[in-house]
């Protein structure tokens, strides 16, 4: 992984920064929660928290605008809080409630947002790939100039599918960000194990796919990153290939004992790569907020954790006659 | 405030468990994320993080202890300047409440049921003037026509364009329509079936044509999981109006793997809708109202029939609804249910056993979700035998399908068991005689009346 030191200062105002921290520190509490609440039982199934790589979302979202799309795979809550989807309907989602973004009927790994263009929430690894690509085929046909981001890991970027959609989008120049999030474990499998070369931002190379790789752990260095893939796809110039190096803190699933890799692997990277952690130094380092103020900011975001927590407990469950709808729209 | 810390939920299948280790003590200070026990699940030992900070106020559960149920207080979190005593004699925390309720009983048939009435309005008003027309000519005109009046609609497949089509279904539609709208794809299946997919989640309304549905094997998870799906795990918020297209079931000779009839494959999904035509006109009226559809439709053609020749009605805009079966013959002795390249056999069958003096019904089933099961148990009831035909494998089979339904709804009946002519439960042999042998005959057809009505 590429290191952090970088010569030149970062141009980015208090604000912005303000911002990042506080939309990665959302993510973190919002999925620690969730590792609770699913601890008691309230969440089943399977989940995929999202805690180490808050950075990736939070950098690529920052060169949106309204109109661009995402689809991402299972792992997939830190990706909708990013885009500003409610924490309350994505936590009553979690715990399968009528008030969850889907009714309850979708859970941790399917849920939807047409209103914020979020297009899932998908349980099998790669399948998004090709759905993203189709997303921003829409937006090509139609003849505007948003921009679709299809996120997947380097599990997936091992998929056939990815790479017949590679074609075809550089074939049809489809403005698809295509965003690598390489967090170095296929579920168990570490990617030397299970990748023939390494660097994965040239899988594209092939097709003509400009690729490049980002410190995962660093939110301006995503951002940076995220506005040249997103000035390319929006100028035309057909997909675009973001590897982004991440980790993640927490096992594979909630039921992952993690045994791949050591414990002291992980507390490296936690207590010296932490992407919120390197935010607040910045922010304290740069005079832009003193520790009260960002203690204020802790609290407001667990406040908001804590209310989505409580929301999804006390909504109901959905009712019995929802087994039967929303399979067929009306012809 | 003192935290109760739960005995955690660490698989999806774990109620109780083993708290193997403590790796803190009381009065140790407790970072969020710090991992502060190994507990052994039904699967595995896991690593119990802490989500709270604070000290260790009392650890209630000792290292060791087996079978621990999930949500029992293992330990005490004090916040700063809490004493440990207070803080355990404090109420118990909530165990939530999920039980689920006894799913609602299928809807049960009323005690008095009303009969089955087949919907016997005619496709088009009598008088309409009619044209004669191959099924592969309906197909594009459909085609043609849908594009006309929706240009969010467009064509995509392998050879559709410049080739004019693999088996000359789109003939003509790239000179119409121009190359954005009815675009060659390379053969990746998977890859362009989940392209259209995506793309009719952003609002358009794919045509994707597989060159035949063997190949579509390559793409059946998109289909599926992707197209079929997102309606109901998205909580209605979107869906797929797409449609899926091309030949299926047996052409001639072309052996094992592309020979193969998927209509019972696709009509067992809830959230996809399934035609399979036989005539020119329902071919034509049924891809119209496919392509109008906002849901994902199979639609599966018949390499033999593209050819064939039917009547269809001249109008300005015709089509024809899902869900509703045609009779394409009254009769009074037996009713014959079949659907696409079986109505051929249906129909023959019918011919020759009126030589006989056996009054065959035939009904087309037109669409196979939904399945118009009315108009199949009217007859049935009417005639007290059933026959069907189809030319897909035998076994969890259309008519298997049809077969439970009329047992179910009309027992009392039925004066013989439903038989079910089918293909060889083989794969597809290449040898011309071994073929034949494979596929449903019309000799069989006629066999199975005769039996039901003991003849």
């Amino acid at each position: 992984m590429a290191t952090r030191k970088s010569a030149k200062k970062p141009n980015v105002s208090a604000e912005e920064l303000l911002g990042y921290y506080r939309d990665m520190l959302l993510i973190r509490r919002f999925e620690e929660k969730a590792g609770q609440l699913y601890g008691m039982g309230l969440i089943g199934g399977f989940c995929h928290l999202y805690i180490g790589q808050e950075a990736v979302v939070v950098g690529l979202e920052a060169a949106t605008k309204e109109g661009d799309k995402r689809i991402t795979s299972y792992r997939d809550h830190g990706h909708m809080l990013a885009c500003g989807m409610d924490p309350n309907g994505v936590m009553a989602e979690l715990t399968g409630r009528e008030g969850g973004y889907s009714k309850g009927k979708g859970g941790s790994m399917h849920m939807f947002s047409k209103e914020k263009h979020f297009y899932g929430g998908h349980g099998i690894v790669g399948a998004q790939v090709p759905l993203g690509a189709g997303l921003a085929f829409s937006d090509k046909y139609k003849g505007n100039d948003n921009v679709s981001f299809a996120y997947f890991g380097d599990g997936a970027a091992n998929q056939g599918q990815v790479y017949e959609t590679f074609n075809m989008a550089a074939l049809w120049d489809l403005p698809v960000v295509f965003v690598i999030e390489n967090n170095q474990y296929a579920m168990g499998t570490a990617q030397k194990r299970s990748t023939s070369t390494p660097d994965l931002y040239t899988r594209g190379e092939a097709f003509g796919i400009k690729g490049q790789t980002v410190d995962g752990m660093d939110v301006l260095a995503v951002k940076e990153a995220s506005e040249k893939a997103v000035a390319h796809c929006r100028a035309g110039k057909g997909p675009y290939i973001l590897e982004v190096k991440t980790y993640r803190y927490r096992g594979h699933s909630m039921s992952d004992p993690a045994k791949y890799r050591t414990r002291e692997e992980v507390q490296k990277m936690r207590s010296e790569r932490d992407p919120i952690e390197h935010v607040r130094e910045m922010l304290l380092t740069g005079k832009h907020a003193s520790e009260d103020e960002l203690k204020a900011i802790d609290k407001e975001i667990k406040a908001v954790v804590n209310e989505s927590a409580e929301f999804s407990k006390a909504s109901p469950e959905p009712a019995l006659e929802e087994l039967w709808t929303d399979i067929y729209a009306d012809a | 405030m003192a935290t109760e810390i739960l005995m955690p939920a660490l698989s999806p299948t774990m109620e109780e468990g083993t708290l193997a280790k403590w790796l803190v003590k009381e009065g140790d200070t407790i970072e969020s994320g710090m991992i502060i026990a190994e507990i052994e699940t039904d699967k595995a030992t896991m690593e119990f993080e802490a989500v709270d900070e604070g000290t260790m106020g009392a650890i209630l559960i000792a290292e060791g202890t087996e079978a621990v149920k999930v949500n029992t207080p293992i330990a005490v979190l004090l916040e700063e300047g809490e004493d440990a005593n207070a803080a355990v004699a404090s109420t118990p925390a909530p165990v939530a409440e999920v039980q689920a309720e006894a799913p609602a009983a299928p809807k049960s048939v009323p005690a008095a049921p009303i009969a089955p009435q087949a919907d016997l309005t005619p496709d088009w008003p009598e008088g309409t003037e009619m044209k004669s027309q191959t099924v592969r000519e309906a197909l594009r005109d459909a085609m043609a026509e849908e594009m006309r009046s929706n240009e969010n609609v467009f064509l995509m497949g392998e050879e559709v364009a410049e080739y004019q089509g693999a088996y000359k279904v789109s003939q003509g539609l790239l000179d119409e329509f121009g190359s954005k709208r009815v675009i060659d794809t390379p053969i990746t299946e998977h890859g362009f079936a989940g392209i259209a997919t995506g793309a009719s989640f952003g609002g358009l309304n794919p045509i994707v044509e597989f060159m035949t549905f063997n190949f579509a094997m390559q793409a059946i998870d998109q289909i599926i999981n992707s197209a079929a799906k997102t309606r109901y795990m998205s909580g209605g918020q979107m869906g797929a109006p797409i449609v899926f297209r091309g030949a299926n079931g047996a052409a001639a000779r072309v052996g094992a793997q592309h020979s193969q009839d998927y209509a019972t494959w696709y009509a067992q999904i809830p959230g996809l809708k399934v035609a399979m035509p036989y005539s020119a006109s329902d071919a034509k009226g049924l891809l119209k109202s496919a392509i109008r559809d906002p849901n994902p439709v199979i639609f599966l053609e018949n390499e033999i029939l593209y050819g064939r020749q039917f009547e269809v009605p001249v109008m300005d805009d015709f089509t024809v609804p899902f869900g509703k079966a045609r009779i394409w013959r009254e009769g009074s002795d037996v009713t014959i249910v079949s659907f696409g390249i079986g109505m051929q056999y249906a129909l023959e069958a019918a011919d020759k056993l009126a030589e006989d003096g056996i009054s065959a019904e035939v009904i087309d089933l037109r669409t196979l979700r939904p399945i118009d099961y009315d108009t199949v148990l009217a007859s049935v009831m009417k005639t007290n035998r059933c026959v069907t035909v189809e030319e897909g494998y035998p076994v969890a089979s259309i008519g298997n399908h049809i077969s439970a339904t009329i047992m179910q709804k009309a027992f009392d009946y039925l004066d013989a068991p439903v038989i079910n002519c089918a293909g060889k439960d083989v794969p597809m042999p290449y040898a011309a005689n071994l073929e034949k042998l494979a596929l449903v005959t019309t000799d069989e057809v006629i066999e199975a009346v005769k039996q039901v009505t003991y003849r």
